[in-house]
């Protein structure tokens, strides 16, 4: 059903050393700083999620920092689909999306229909964007009919709902199985394929990123549709979230540079990006002490 | 046959022992170059070219700003007794090497005796401050008397990350008296090292990095202080700045104007000593310097106090 298309990884690798040289300075700095915070997906997935939390997560979403003038608010919030409904109370008024992880999160260790009634449950509480993640232990064992219809069944359950995919590449073990699971998803109607949980290490890597990227880049060529890209976990400076917009430009092209088609899912991503920010618009080298938590 | 091999050894030997060093930063444990790949010669007094040092830049700063920044809370949470021990370590390799801190010395215009003097003075200057870590919470904490059902009490708590700057003479012992107390207090540093003579600060370094301080506790850059000061006080992670009054005035003003966009605390203190002066007095300069030095209030000056009020119910 899908090919096992072989990947060269020593290709890959140097593809992503040569990208993690490019010198993104001052301008072009500024402009990619704004773009990696309008497309950050503000994200908090403990067990340990109080009200207060989310409520606090979703203010720095409206509001990352007050002292400047003109800095843009992030894509969406990503929380557990039982503090969806109080972030959409919060976000309501805002261009803010909610993204809520389903499927029986993070490990995806349940029963199809389990797995529904949690999309059903968070869209119907109000979420726009759904975070579900793929069995793997099935994709593992070759059983990748099973985990396609499973994507296709939950993408029906979404409706208007936007679909990311996971694919928690830290455990699929090559980047063989990184495209094969990417063209999977794509097939089966992800609106986007993201990396990881951040509950498993590695989450997001520069290589594995490539590899989606070029499964999205063929997939268009061959579909003419054009599939969203988010890594997640792991991300947490400027300097790489940079190199990650360097390589989707360069793999994708100006069209996924775009909030609507490429997403950081991350949590201290936005204070780093923040500080960066005032520093090249201050020239002071900035402290956490005047950034919000969360 | 064989013999002349051995001379050749031997010679190779010599040559060796002669090479230049290359002095550089020490940020996070580790001595990098600086990051600008600049350097200015370090000269004797007749103008003789000894080392190479660094200019290092802004983004040095930055680096080790943010070492600092890391580091500060494992030194904060060690028991102030291990701090001191630390801290005496430190007296104890210094002590060992003394001979390679003399000659550096000498090299850029100390006479024998003063580079002497001033090194037993670094010495008796450590391990006068290894003996406070434990008992400054002791001498200057205190338990409050309130007219309230409260137990009130006061102790010391360390401000945070502290730029050094440090007088240009007496080279090592003005940057250790201005180290010293910060380390003691628990603070983690950013030293800009003496311009006319680094040598010693950064062959401290090599002391500091064999003693057990934690990596980025105390980090050494060398190169201009008019590049220098500026970004460290401007940081906004910076809290205390620490000078030497002798720095040039204009650089003072600007530091002090910096310094209030976080509001750093900002000290300038006294322990300047011309090269001619070291050279020309120098039992009664060091000892003078060496005394001011002494001081528990410059702990003081870069700890916070913090109150408690802890209700106690009858």
């Amino acid at each position: 059903m899908i090919d096992r298309i072989p990947i060269d990884a020593v290709g890959i690798q140097e593809r992503v050393e040569r990208i993690c040289t490019r010198s993104i300075k001052k301008e072009s700095k500024l402009q990619a700083l704004d773009l990696a915070l309008r497309m950050m997906d503000l994200t908090t997935l403990e067990g340990s999620d109080s009200e207060g939390k989310v409520r606090q997560l979703c203010n720095k979403a409206l509001h990352p920092y007050t002292e400047l003038p003109n800095i843009p608010s992030v894509a969406a919030v990503c929380v557990y689909p039982n503090r969806v409904s109080l972030a959409k109370s919060i976000l309501c008024n805002s261009s803010i999306s909610i993204a809520s992880v389903a499927t029986a999160f993070p490990s995806g260790m349940s029963s199809l229909q389990i797995k529904l009634d949690d999309v059903n449950y968070a869209v119907s509480e109000g979420a726009d964007e759904i975070d579900m993640v793929i069995s793997r232990g099935a994709f593992l064992s070759g059983e990748y009919a099973k985990v396609h219809d499973e994507i296709a069944q939950i993408k029906e359950a979404c409706g208007t709902a936007h679909l990311k995919v996971i694919l928690e590449t830290g455990e699929l073990g090559s980047l063989e199985n990184v495209r094969m699971a990417s063209d999977l998803a794509m097939k089966a109607g992800a609106d986007f394929i993201k990396t990881s949980t951040g509950k498993i290490s590695p989450a997001a890597t520069m290589p594995v990123v490539l590899v989606m990227l070029q499964a999205i880049r063929d997939f268009h060529e061959t579909t003419g549709k054009k599939i969203g890209m988010k890594p997640a976990g792991g991300i947490r400076s400027s300097k790489q979230a940079i190199q990650y917009l360097v390589m989707v430009k360069e793999t994708l092209g100006n069209d996924w540079l775009n909030p609507s088609l490429f997403r950081f899912g991350a949590s201290s991503l936005a204070n780093d990006v923040l500080m960066q920010w005032v520093k090249e618009k201050t020239g002071r080298y900035q402290s956490l002490n005047y950034f919000s938590n969360d | 046959m064989e013999k002349k091999q051995t001379n050749d050894d031997t010679s190779q030997i010599n040559t060796m022992n002669s090479i230049p060093k290359t002095y550089k930063n020490y940020i996070n444990g580790e001595f990098p170059r600086t990051e600008s790949g600049r350097y200015y010669s370090c000269e004797a007094p007749d103008g003789k070219h000894i080392a190479n040092v660094g200019l290092s830049t802004r983004k040095d700063v930055r680096n080790a700003v943010q070492a600092a920044r890391k580091a500060q809370a494992s030194w904060a949470n060690k028991t102030a007794y291990n701090r001191g021990q630390i801290i005496y370590r430190i007296a104890e390799i210094l002590s060992g090497r003394r001979e390679q801190f003399t000659n550096e010395m000498v090299l850029l215009g100390y006479s024998q005796e003063a580079a002497e003097l001033e090194i037993n003075a670094c010495i008796e200057l450590i391990i006068y401050f290894a003996g406070w870590t434990d008992k400054i919470g002791q001498v200057f904490g205190s338990v409050n008397p309130v007219a309230s059902d409260h137990f009130n009490f006061s102790r010391q708590e360390p401000v945070g990350v502290v730029g050094i700057i440090s007088p240009e003479t007496p080279s090592l012992l003005g940057m250790l008296g201005l180290l010293l107390p910060n380390m003691v207090a628990a603070n983690s540093q950013v030293i800009i090292a003496s311009t006319q003579i680094p040598l010693p600060t950064c062959t401290f370094a090599e002391v500091l990095a064999t003693s057990d301080v934690p990596a980025g506790t105390v980090n050494i850059i060398t190169g201009l202080k008019s590049e220098l000061i500026p970004p460290i006080s401007q940081h906004m992670d910076v809290d205390v700045v620490v000078g030497d009054q002798s720095l040039d005035i204009e650089l003072r003003v600007m530091c002090e104007l910096e310094s209030a966009s976080n509001m750093k605390k900002v000290y300038f203190w006294n322990s300047f000593i011309s090269l001619e002066e070291l050279n020309s007095s120098p039992n009664e300069t060091i000892s003078t310097c060496l005394h001011t030095l002494k001081d528990p209030y410059h702990i003081l000056h870069v700890q916070e106090v913090k109150t408690t009020w802890h209700p106690i119910s009858e």
